[in-house]
């Protein structure tokens, strides 16, 4: 081959070599961060990060309304999938924004009102309302299902609490393992089953064997012995109190009967005038 | 504005991507239903998006918020578009224009030139230099994985090499060569999205093809001596 033929030959081969290497230079993978990003910057995806509880790594999710869902989660892929099927929509990984971060911290620390907002959207109505009324519950205390089903209006849909508190899908922030049975047993937790229910309840300095022996021995309420009230075991007016100090009652009955009136802060049952 | 909650059709899972391959049938999902439509546009796009900002900034910070910005304002100019004109929509050079757009925008408020002599840098790459051609290359596809190691790590280097060369270019001849032989654009295509006719876009191409062609010949010319020198 002659040198000129030669030359025109391999600057074809990189003629053709430097057209691959181009189009090799535009297949790049993105960081998921670009469409995702974008995404939640629309309001189609929601941001999510994760913090430390006394259960573990907690993972959560957020948009403009509030929380949309949170899970004790140490793989971020899980959880992914889980937000997905909870609210349907995908997440981006962001810093919570400082309100967030403040008032997620404050609730964790046990700062009952940390204002945190939640989106509910995808609920009904019923499981909206057990769900807030059970972000009333105090930290350090709980309420049976009862209690929750009373307050809302809906006094027989015990059971309906139960199943609404199962879809709850900001656990720890609605602070759902705060709900108990009134038979002393503590009742379901979709997080983590009774052993978290107790761990968690324990981390928030709730008496639980207190509470148990209570129930063992068929007592509902408790007050102190020199006072005028009953209350739920874990009412603050009277968890702190010795059992020196402590009067209880099997049911609201028989607190009535001995002349005490419901506690206005947690608020048990009133029993109704015979006849 | 948010969308509304339940009663939604469900979202286009990431994992369909089969939506990916035709533009028209992305329009078509766009037209039945904005988010769901958007949500897979996003997905599918955005390493095309990506890359084109990566190959036109060298940055893979800038790259990244370049990209990002583009979808975002696509779905504010999908807001504001009849369902006929969505479905309508030639999405390659819809999306490339608006990326081309912000590119420029970025361009001028930041008003510096990116001139970097070819020579300077071929001779005297330093470690960062060299180290943020790596960075540039990091999300390369490898290729032929089952081939050759000193093959690829060799395609790695030429291919860093070259993307460093293109962000030497003038800055028309490097977004015309990027959007045809990197992003696979037609000159029409190209015409729409940088708004020029597309004989300047198609002899922008071919200068800066031209223009890296005598660059790696220089280089293995400089090369050649190198090794002759050596071996005296």
């Amino acid at each position: 081959m002659m040198a000129q033929e030669h030359d025109q030959a391999s600057s074809l081969v990189d003629a053709r070599r430097l057209r691959n290497d181009l189009r090799s230079l535009g297949q790049t993978t993105a960081p998921r961060t670009v469409a995702e990003s974008a995404l939640a910057r629309v309001g189609l995806a929601d941001w999510f990060s994760s913090v430390e509880t006394p259960l573990g790594l907690v993972y959560f999710s957020w948009n403009d309304t509030g929380l949309s869902f949170a899970t004790r989660e140490d793989d971020e892929t899980v959880f992914r999938e889980a937000a997905r099927t909870s609210h349907g929509r995908a997440l981006a990984l962001a810093e919570p924004p400082e309100w967030l971060a403040n008032a997620a911290r404050a609730w964790l620390a046990g700062d009952d009102q940390a204002p945190l907002s939640f989106d509910l959207a995808r609920l009904t109505p019923f499981e909206r309302a057990v769900l807030m009324k059970t972000r009333e519950i105090p930290h350090g205390e709980v309420r049976p299902y009862g209690w929750i089903a009373r307050e809302i209006g809906n006094p027989r849909a015990v059971r309906a609490v139960g199943t609404a508190l199962a879809h709850n899908p900001t656990p720890v922030f609605i602070p759902c393992h705060r709900v108990v049975r009134s038979d002393g047993q503590l009742g379901a937790y979709s997080m983590g089953g009774q052993q978290a229910k107790r761990t968690i309840l324990r981390a928030e300095g709730v008496n639980l064997s207190r509470l148990e022996s209570l129930a063992s021995g068929g007592l509902r309420y408790v007050g102190s012995v020199s006072g005028d009230y009953y209350c739920y075991p874990t009412c603050h007016g009277v968890r702190d109190l010795g059992p020196d100090d402590l009067v209880a009652f099997r049911d609201e009955t028989s607190a009535r009967a001995a002349g005490r009136r419901p506690c206005e802060t947690c608020r048990p049952p009133v029993a109704l005038l015979a006849g | 504005m948010r969308p509304n909650g339940g009663g939604q059709p469900p979202r286009l899972r990431p994992r369909d991507r089969s939506i990916c391959a035709s533009d028209d049938a992305l329009a078509a999902a766009l037209a039945r239903d904005l988010g769901a439509g958007f949500e897979a546009l996003a997905y599918c796009w955005q390493d095309r998006i990506y890359a084109f900002a990566l190959r036109m900034t060298g940055s893979p910070s800038d790259a990244e918020d370049l990209a990002q910005e583009t979808l975002v304002r696509a779905w504010s100019a999908l807001g504001d578009y009849a369902p006929d004109r969505v479905r309508a929509l030639q999405i390659r050079s819809w999306l490339f224009q608006i990326a081309v757009n912000l590119g420029r925008n970025r361009a001028r408020a930041m008003s510096r030139s990116v001139s970097v002599s070819l020579e300077a840098m071929e001779d005297h790459a330093s470690p960062d230099e060299r180290a943020y051609r790596e960075l540039n290359l990091a999300r390369l596809a490898d290729g032929d994985p089952a081939g050759n190691p000193e093959e690829a790590l060799e395609r790695r280097q030429r291919l860093a090499e070259l993307a460093a060369r293109l962000l030497a270019l003038p800055e028309p001849h490097r977004l015309a060569l990027t959007l045809r032989h990197i992003e696979g654009l037609t000159y029409p295509e190209i015409a729409l999205a940088t708004g020029l006719p597309a004989g300047t876009v198609k002899s922008h191409a071919s200068r800066g093809a031209a223009e890296l062609r005598r660059a790696i010949e220089r280089e293995q010319a400089r090369e050649a001596y190198r090794v002759e020198t050596e071996m005296k």
